[in-house]
C-alpha cells in the first residue's frame, strides 16, 4: 500500500463522526472502574450514571441532527457511511436503551444480582448497535453484530439462579451462534463471488458494500452471489425473529429478565430492520426482483405464524414475544414495499418508533407486576389490575391498544402508513394476509385487556392461586410510564414531530 | 365571536377535551357538571349550524377548515365541513348524543366517571365522523367511537358481556379493516394520493376509475361497511352486542355509530364508484331484502327478550337502508338519509325505554311482563310512540324514509318492493305485540311479586327529558321532512352523481 493511499485513508478517519459510540464505550468502561474504586454503598448511583451518559449522548445526537449536514459521507476508508437513516437509528437505540435501563432499575434489585455489569453491557451493546446501523463494510458489519449478540448472550441469562433463564440463555447461545454462522457463510460466499475489484482508483474486496452492489449490477444471475445474499438475509431474519428463524423467540423472551426481553423486542428487532433496509435498498438493490418474492413469502408467513401461535399464550412475556414476531411481519411488509416505494422506509421507522413507545409502556407495567419469579408472568395475574392500580391499568391499555393498532393510538398510524405504502407497491396478497393478522391479533390483545379490566367470575376466590401484588410505581417511574402513554396517544392525533423527521 | 367553522371544531373538541379533563381526575360532582356542558354544547352548536346553513348550499361543503397533523404531504389532514348529506347526520349525532348523555348522567352506573369519559369519547368520535371531509379521519373518528363501545359492553354489560364484547370486537374489527383497505384503495387508485373527499371527487371526475377496479373496491367497501351496519348474514354481533350493552352505549351505537357504514356508502362509494355500485346493486338488494328484511323479520318475531328483539329489529331496518342504496337513484339515496335519521332517533328512544322498563320490571323477558301501563302511563306513552315510529306510521320521520325508499325500489325491482313492504307488516306484528305484552293485559305472577317488592315509579324528569328530546325530533321531521330532504336533495342532485345510472330524479 502506497503512503499516499494510507494518507487518504487516514484523512477519512473522522473520529468525531463516531463520537457517540466512543463516548458510550468510555462510559461503559468508566462504570467498571467506578465499581472498583468506590465503596460498595455508593454503587446504587451507578445506574443513574449509566442513564445520565445515555441521556447526554441522546441530547447531543438530537441537537446535532438538524444542524449538521449528513451527506452520505464515506469515512474510515469506506467502513462507515453516515446517513440520515443511521442518525434516526442512533436516536432510536439510545432512547430504547434509556428505557431498558429504567426497567432494569425496577427489576434488578428484586433479583439480588450484581448490577454494574448489566449497565456496562447495555452501554456496550448500544454503541455496537449504533455502529451497526452505520456500517458500510461486511467486516465491520459482522463485528458490530457479534458485539451485540455476545452482549445479549450474557444479558439473556443474567438471572443465573433461575432454571428457565439458563435454558433461555443456552437456547439463545446455540441458535444465535447458528445464525451467525449462516450470516458469515453468506458473507464469505459474497466475498468469494466478488473477489477484488478496482473502483475509483481503490482496490476493493467483496466485503465492501459498494463492490458487492457493483458486482450484482454486472452479474444479477450469479448463483454464488445470490446464495450469499439469501444466507445473509437469513442471518438478519434471526435478529428480527422472522419465520422460519422465530423458534427461539417465545422461550428466550420468557426466560430473559424483563428489561432484557424489552431490549430484545425493541432494539434487537430494530437493528435487524435498520440493517435489512440498508442491505436491500443499497447493497442488494440490483437483484430486487429476486428478493421481492422471497421477502413477501417471509413476511406473510411471519405475520400468520406470529399471530396464530400467540393466540393461545397465557404468559405475558411469551405473548409479547410471539406478537412481536407478527410485528416483524408487518415491518417486513413495509420493507418489501420500500423496494418499490421509496418513502416506505420512513414508514418502517415510524412504525418502529410507535412500537418502541407502546412496547416499553407495556414492559414497564410488566416490570411492576412481576413477582419474585420473573419468568412467571401469567395473564391471570392482571386480574383486577384496573381496580387496584388504575394508573398501571390505563398505561397497559394504551400500550396494548397501540400494539393492536387501534385508532387513535400511534400504532394505528404506523400500520396505516405501511398499509398505504404496501398498496402503492401493489402487494395486495400480502395486505390481505396482514388484515387477517390484525384481526387475529385483536383476539389475544383484547384477551389481555379483558383480564385487566373486565371482572370475571371466579368460583372460589380463596382457592385461586396466589398472584404477586403489583408494586407501587415510584414518582419517576410513573412519570416515565405516563409520558410513554401520552406520547402514544398524542402521536395518534398529531404525527408532525415524527413525520417531519422520518418522512421529510 | 368564533366563525362557524371554528364552532364546528368546537363541537367535536368539547366532548373529547371534557373526557380528558375528567380522566385526569376531576372530582365527581364537577365531572357530572362538565359532562352535562360537554353534551349540551355540540347539540347547541349543531342546531345553530343547521339554522345558519345556506338554503341553496347543500351541494357544497360549508364551514370548511383544515388542520395539518403532520401527514399533509401524504394527503392526510384533519379537514372538517358539512355538506347536505352530512348536515342531518351531524344533527342526529348531536341530538342522540345529547339524549344518551343526559340519560347517563341520571343513571346510577357504577364507576360513573369512567362511564362518562367513555361516553364523551364516543360522542366526540361520532360528531367527528359526520363532520370529516377527509375520509381517513372519517374512519379514524369511527374507530375512536367504536373502542369505547367494546369497553362499555365489557364492563357495564348485562348477560354474556364478555362473550358479547369479544364477538363485537372481532366482527367490527374485520369490518373496519375491510373498509380501511377499500378507502386506501380509493386513495391509491384514484391517482390523487389524498384522502380529501373533495379532491378525490375532482380527481375521479377528471379521470374516472376503470370499471373492474371500481367493482373490486366497491365489493370490499360493501362487505366492510356491511359488517358494520349488520348486513345479513354478517349481522350476528348486533343483537348480541345490543342485548349486552349498557343503555347509553346501545343508544349511541345503534342510533348513530352504525350509520357510519351507510353514510360511507352514500357519501363515498356511490359518487366515486358508480359502475361498482351498479355491479353490486343486485347482490346487495337481494341480501338486504331476503336476509335483513324477511329472515331477520321472522327471527325478530320469535324473540322473547325485549332487548334482543330491539337488536334484531334494528338489523331488520338496516335492510331498508341497503335497499334504498341498491335502488341506485337519488330518490332512494335521499330516502336512506331520511330513514337513517329517523331510525337513529327511534331506536335510541326504544333502547332507552327498554332500560326504563327493566328498571321497573327487573326483567327483559316479554312473557313475564304485562299491565305496566296502569302503573306507568307516561312510560307506556313514550314506548308506544317509539314503536309506532319504528314501524313507520305517518306522522313520524320513519314514514317518509320508508316511503321514499319503496318508491325508489319500485323502479328497481317490483318483487323486492313487495318483500320490503311485507316487512312493514312483520315489524308491525312484533312491535305492537311487544307493546301489548309489556303494557297491557293482566300482570303475570312474577311481575306482581317484583312490583310489590319495588313499587314502580313513572318516568322521572331525568328520563323524560332525553325521551322528549328524541320524540320531539322524530315528530318534527315527521311533519316537516323538508328540513332534511332539501339539503340532501341538493347534495345528491346537481352534480348528478348517481343520476347517470338511473333516470329517476328526486321530486317533492
Amino acid at each position: 500500500m502506497s503512503p499516499e493511499l494510507l494518507k487518504a485513508v487516514a484523512d477519512s478517519n473522522h473520529w468525531w463522526a463516531i463520537g457517540p459510540e466512543i463516548i458510550l464505550a468510555c462510559a461503559a468502561l468508566g462504570l467498571l472502574v467506578l465499581e472498583i474504586v468506590t465503596p460498595k454503598e455508593h454503587h446504587r448511583y451507578i445506574p443513574a450514571m449509566a442513564i445520565a451518559s445515555l441521556a447526554m449522548v441522546l441530547t447531543a445526537v438530537v441537537i446535532t441532527f438538524t444542524s449538521s449536514n449528513w451527506s452520505e459521507e464515506l469515512l474510515f476508508g469506506g467502513l462507515i457511511r453516515l446517513t440520515g437513516a443511521g442518525q434516526i437509528a442512533r436516536v432510536f437505540f439510545l432512547l430504547s436503551s434509556l428505557l431498558v435501563c429504567f426497567l432494569a432499575t425496577i427489576c434488578l434489585p428484586r433479583a439480588k444480582m450484581p448490577r454494574v455489569e448489566f449497565y456496562h453491557i447495555v452501554l456496550v451493546v448500544t454503541a455496537a448497535l449504533m455502529l451497526l446501523a452505520h456500517s458500510n463494510h461486511f467486516a465491520l458489519f459482522f463485528v458490530a453484530l457479534e458485539t451485540v449478540t455476545i452482549g445479549f448472550y450474557i444479558l439473556v441469562s443474567y438471572f443465573r439462579d433461575n432454571a428457565l433463564t439458563l435454558e433461555a440463555g443456552l437456547k439463545y447461545l446455540v441458535l444465535g451462534a447458528l445464525s451467525s454462522a449462516i450470516l458469515l457463510f453468506g458473507i464469505v460466499l459474497l466475498y468469494g463471488a466478488v473477489g477484488r475489484v478496482e473502483m475509483d482508483g481503490f482496490v476493493r474486496t467483496g466485503f465492501d458494500f459498494a463492490a458487492v452492489r457493483a458486482f450484482l449490477v454486472e452479474n444479477p444471475d450469479n448463483f454464488l452471489a445470490i446464495a450469499g445474499t439469501l444466507l445473509v438475509l437469513g442471518g438478519v431474519a434471526f435478529k428480527i425473529g422472522a419465520f422460519p428463524f422465530h423458534v427461539w423467540v417465545p422461550d428466550v423472551y420468557q426466560g430473559a429478565p424483563t428489561p432484557v426481553t424489552a431490549f430484545l423486542a425493541v432494539s434487537s428487532k430494530a437493528a435487524g430492520f435498520a440493517v435489512l433496509l440498508t442491505l436491500v435498498l443499497n447493497v442488494f438493490a440490483p437483484i430486487t426482483d429476486k428478493l421481492v418474492p422471497v421477502l413477501s413469502v417471509l413476511a406473510a408467513a411471519t405475520i400468520l405464524i406470529g399471530n396464530l401461535s400467540a393466540l393461545k399464550q397465557r404468559n405475558a412475556k411469551r405473548l409479547m414475544g410471539l406478537s412481536g414476531v407478527s410485528h416483524a411481519g408487518y415491518l417486513l411488509m413495509g420493507v418489501v414495499a420500500a423496494l418499490t416505494v421509496p418513502w416506505a422506509a420512513g414508514a418502517v421507522w415510524f412504525y418502529l418508533f410507535t412500537y418502541l413507545f407502546a412496547s416499553m409502556a407495556v414492559f414497564g407495567v410488566m416490570a411492576y407486576l412481576a413477582g419474585a419469579d420473573d419468568t412467571a408472568q401469567e395473564l391471570d395475574h392482571y386480574e383486577k389490575l384496573a381496580k387496584e392500580r388504575p394508573f398501571l391499568g390505563a398505561v397497559l391499555a394504551v400500550g396494548i391498544g397501540s400494539l393492536a393498532g387501534i385508532p387513535p393510538l400511534a400504532g394505528f398510524m404506523g400500520k396505516l402508513l405501511i398499509f398505504v405504502a404496501a398498496f402503492q407497491a401493489h402487494l395486495y396478497g400480502l395486505l390481505a394476509v396482514a388484515i387477517v393478522g390484525v384481526v387475529v391479533s385483536i383476539y389475544y390483545y383484547f384477551g389481555w385487556i379483558k383480564a385487566a379490566f373486565f371482572e370475571t367470575w371466579t368460583p372460589n376466590p380463596e382457592s385461586a392461586p396466589a398472584r404477586p401484588a403489583p408494586a407501587a410505581p415510584t414518582l419517576i417511574g410513573s412519570a416515565i410510564l405516563a409520558s410513554l402513554a401520552l406520547v402514544t396517544v398524542l402521536l395518534g392525533f398529531y404525527q408532525e414531530p415524527l413525520t417531519r423527521w422520518l418522512l421529510p | 365571536m368564533p366563525d362557524n367553522a371554528q364552532l364546528l371544531q368546537l363541537a367535536i373538541a368539547t366532548p373529547l377535551v371534557a373526557a380528558l379533563i375528567i380522566a385526569l381526575g376531576l372530582p365527581k360532582r364537577f365531572a357530572t357538571k362538565l359532562a352535562l356542558v360537554a353534551f349540551a354544547v355540540p347539540a347547541a352548536v349543531a342546531l345553530w349550524l343547521w339554522s345558519q346553513y345556506p338554503a341553496e348550499g347543500g351541494a357544497r361543503y360549508h364551514y370548511l377548515s383544515s388542520i395539518d397533523t403532520g401527514l399533509a404531504n401524504y394527503g392526510i389532514s384533519l379537514k372538517l365541513g358539512l355538506n347536505g348529506i352530512a348536515l342531518p347526520m351531524f344533527l342526529l349525532a348531536a341530538i342522540v348524543g345529547g339524549a344518551a348523555g343526559l340519560y347517563a348522567l341520571r343513571s346510577s352506573a357504577e364507576r360513573l366517571k369512567t362511564y362518562l369519559v367513555l361516553l364523551l369519547i364516543m360522542h366526540g368520535g361520532l360528531l367527528g365522523v359526520f363532520a370529516s371531509v377527509d375520509i381517513f379521519f372519517f374512519y379514524f373518528f369511527h374507530e375512536l367511537a367504536l373502542i369505547p363501545t367494546f369497553i362499555m359492553v365489557g364492563i357495564w354489560g348485562g348477560r354474556d358481556r364478555n362473550y358479547a364484547a369479544m364477538k363485537m370486537t372481532i366482527y367490527l374489527t374485520v369490518g373496519a379493516m375491510l373498509s380501511l383497505i377499500g378507502l386506501i384503495a380509493i386513495y391509491v387508485k384514484s391517482g390523487a394520493n389524498t384522502f380529501d373527499l373533495i379532491s378525490l371527487k375532482e380527481a375521479i371526475a377528471a379521470d374516472g376509475l376503470a370499471v373492474t377496479t371500481q367493482k373490486h373496491i366497491f365489493g370490499v367497501l360493501m362487505f366492510g361497511f356491511g359488517i358494520l351496519v349488520s348486513l345479513w348474514p354478517l349481522h350476528t354481533w348486533a343483537p348480541l352486542g345490543y342485548g349486552a350493552a349498557p343503555s347509553s352505549a346501545a343508544m349511541l351505537h345503534a342510533g348513530v355509530l352504525k350509520k357510519f357504514g351507510l353514510y360511507g356508502l352514500i357519501q363515498i362509494a356511490l359518487p366515486l364508484l358508480p359502475a361498482g355500485a351498479a355491479h353490486w346493486a343486485w347482490p346487495l338488494a337481494v341480501l338486504a331484502a331476503v336476509g335483513n328484511v324477511l329472515v331477520i323479520g321472522f327471527v325478530t318475531m320469535a324473540q322473547r327478550d325485549l332487548k334482543q328483539m330491539l337488536g334484531y329489529s334494528s338489523v331488520m331496518h338496516m335492510g331498508y337502508c341497503f335497499l334504498g342504496i341498491a335502488a341506485l337513484s337519488t330518490v332512494g339515496t335521499g330516502g336512506v338519509v331520511l330513514l337513517m335519521v329517523a331510525h337513529g332517533l327511534s331506536v335510541a328512544l326504544l333502547f332507552m325505554m327498554a332500560t326504563c322498563i327493566h328498571h321497573r320490571t327487573h326483567t327483559f323477558d316479554l312473557s313475564e311482563m304485562g299491565g305496566l301501563a296502569q302503573k306507568t302511563p307516561v312510560l307506556a306513552g313514550f314506548f308506544v310512540a317509539a314503536t309506532m315510529a319504528s314501524i313507520g306510521l305517518p306522522g313520524f320521520a320513519n314514514f317518509w324514509g320508508e316511503l321514499t325508499v319503496f318508491v325508489a325500489l319500485w323502479n328497481f325491482s317490483k318483487v323486492l318492493t313487495a318483500v320490503a313492504v311485507a316487512g312493514v307488516v312483520i315489524s308491525a306484528i312484533y312491535g305492537l305485540r311487544a307493546a301489548a305484552r309489556v303494557f297491557f293485559g293482566p300482570q303475570t305472577e312474577a311481575l306482581q311479586r317484583v312490583l310489590k317488592a319495588h313499587p314502580p315509579m313513572d318516568l322521572g324528569w331525568g328520563e323524560r327529558l332525553p325521551a322528549l328530546l328524541l320524540l320531539a325530533a322524530l315528530l318534527f321531521f315527521g311533519f316537516y321532512p323538508k328540513a332534511i330532504s332539501l339539503p340532501v336533495d341538493q347534495a345528491l342532485n346537481p352534480p348528478a352523481n348517481v343520476a347517470e345510472v338511473s333516470p329517476v330524479t328526486f321530486q317533492r
